[in-house]
Order: structure tokens, then sequence, then C-alpha cells
């Protein structure tokens, strides 16, 4: 079966790049798999592997005070261990750094994530972090509003990605 | 015994156009009093996290020497940013623990790094150079070595001290630092 090629998701990486995101940081998770083996593969990109989401928010503080333009990919279940520097840095020092979270527990999922799924949208919400939730079909303009958010409110965006998503 | 705040003082001394990123508490309040300028980056929350922004800050300026001024309960707090320090190796970034053993700032509590000879761990996760100084003297050596750097000092363990806290507003210490990279 064919299929038709506007209905081919678009490699979320290229389009992280159009947004001239230049430093890439973050802790594996599933959901996230496709693009964060074609960062790994990128010599020509600098993705610094972290060894855990809040480290991971201290170094893409860092990389922006350094003069670049960092995101992070993290599983959600990080998002409770980022929300420390989430509340104590990155808030109050108006540092600019797209979340791409990977929405482990949506469905059906591992007991692990069971709670943290339906707690994922209060979690954003207290730490007063705007978030967009894509489709495949809605990525790009998706992708677009966060980061024009990030921007405007020089502050921190997440784009939550649902299992099945990307490509 | 070393006092912290002369530490502090002796290492931004050392500094000249280095970018320095300090951690929480005690060490940034002693770092501002020591001498403002805009390559400071005081951390006044999110504490573990000194070494992971100088990290950040070492990484997109290899033109320029990065000091992390951090403490032991820092370290500890985030002891892994070790491995992804060795793991990048910038020649650029020296990582200064001024190790009292406690967590200052919230009355002198014991921080686990007595029994820890933070200096061997490391060296063991990969350091290029490692140093463990008990004279300010030899901080003129230590700081000039080829990077990754980590130099522990052993200070004295007080708790308090007399610098007051920061006077400035976070994100005006953020955009000032991201200026004075640019120049």
């Amino acid at each position: 079966m064919s299929v038709a090629p506007e209905l081919v998701p678009a490699s979320l990486l290229d389009l992280l790049l159009e947004q001239r995101f230049d430093f890439f940081t973050g802790v594996p998770d599933s959901t996230l798999t496709s693009v964060l083996n074609e960062l790994e593969a990128r010599s020509d990109l600098r993705y610094v592997p972290a060894v855990s989401e809040n480290v991971a928010v201290g170094l893409a503080t860092g990389a922006w005070l350094g003069g670049a333009r960092p995101a992070l990919l993290m599983q959600n279940t990080g998002l409770a261990l980022a929300a420390h520097p989430l509340a104590t840095l990155t808030s109050i020092c108006r540092i600019p750094l797209l979340l791409v979270v990977g929405w482990r527990g949506h469905d059906a999922d591992a007991p692990e994530h069971d709670f943290i799924g339906p707690a994922t949208q209060p979690l954003l919400e207290a730490l007063r972090i705007p978030f967009f939730v894509p489709d495949a079909e809605t990525l790009p303009n998706d992708l677009a509003d966060a980061v024009a958010t990030m921007d405007s409110s020089r502050g921190v965006a997440a784009l939550v990605i649902r299992p099945g998503v990307l490509a | 015994m070393i006092a912290r705040g002369e530490a502090v003082a002796a290492v931004l001394a050392r500094a000249g156009e280095a970018l320095v990123v300090t951690a929480n508490g005690w060490i940034s309040r002693e770092a501002h009093a020591a001498g403002d300028r805009d390559g400071n980056f005081y951390m006044l929350g999110s504490m573990g996290l000194a070494s992971s922004i100088g990290l950040g800050v070492a990484l997109t300026n290899p033109q320029r020497r990065v000091v992390v001024l951090d403490g032991d309960g820092n370290l500890l707090m985030a002891l892994g940013t070790l491995a992804m320090v060795a793991d990048q190796q910038p020649p650029n970034f020296v990582h200064v623990v001024l190790d009292n053993e406690i967590y200052g700032s919230t009355g002198g509590q014991r921080s686990l790094s007595a029994g820890v000879d933070l200096d061997e761990v490391a060296r063991a996760a990969g350091y290029a150079s490692v140093w463990r100084i008990g004279e300010l003297s030899e901080l003129d050596d230590a700081l000039a070595a080829q990077g990754p750097v980590f130099v522990l000092i052993k200070v004295a363990p007080v708790a308090q001290g007399t610098a007051p806290r920061v006077p400035l507003a976070p994100a005006a210490i953020a955009a000032r630092f991201r200026a004075a990279v640019e120049v």
C-alpha cells in the first residue's frame, strides 16, 4: 500500500533545525528514539547526552548563556526530576528553552508510566510551561507555535509527543 | 585552614577574562562580594547544577576559559555531571570545588563529603587534570592547566558567612552574562 507523500510524518530533527536550534541535550525516551538516533548519528550537530533531566536543564541553560539555542529531549517521567531547575533556574532567569517530551502513560502503558501519564499536563501547568501536543500532521505547526511562544515569552515551552506521532 | 570566602576571592582574582559560574548559597554571595562582573553567573537556586551550567557555557565557547566555583553538597547532588564533563573533555573547563563537608547555608548539616575523596572521584571519572591544593598560591598552576581541570580545596567547616544576598534580579544576571559572552 502506498502512502501519499503529504501524510509521511516530517522528521522532527529537520523541523528543529529549521527552527535554528543548534544545541541538543537530553535523556533518551523510547517515544523519541528516531530523533535521538538521528542526533547521535549526525556528527555535524551537537548532541550532548545528559545523565538526568535536571542536569540536562542545567546544561541547556549554560548553552543558552553561552550564546546557543538549546532544545532538550526527555521522557515525561524526567519532567518530574527537571521540575527543580524549571522552577528555580529557567523560570527566574528567563531562559528560552524548548522541551521535547515523550508522553508515556498517555494511553495503556507499562505500570511505571500509569501515574505520570495523567500527571503530565497538570505538572506542566503547575510549572507554568506552555505546551503543545501535536499529531503527525500538525507537528510542523505545533512546533512553530511552541518556538514562537518560547521566543516571545523568553521562557520554556514544551512539545509533548505521544507514542506513535513520530515516524 | 583556608576560609571559604578566601578561596572564592583567590579564584576570582585569578579568573582574568574567564567566564565564571558560582554555586548557590554562600559561594554565590561571596563571589559577588569579592567583585561583581558581567561574566559571573551567580546561580541562586537549582542546587547541583553549577557544573552542568558551566559545562554548557564551556562547550559553546571553546575559546573562553570557564571556571565553575562549586561546593561539595552541590557536586554530590549531581555527581553524574562528572561523567558528562569527562565524556566531552572540554579543555577550557575548570571545576573548582570548595569542600567544607557541610551544607553551609542551612546551618551546617553534614554533606557526606567527609568520607569521599572528591578529587579521586573526578580522576576516576576522567578529568584530564586533577588537583588537591592546601595553599591558595597553588591555584596559579591549577587554573592554567589543560582541562578539563578539577581542583579540590578543603575549606573550614564554617556554616555562616557575612556576605549579603546577591542584589541582582536573576533574569538580569542571565541577560548580562550572555551579553558578556557575545563581546
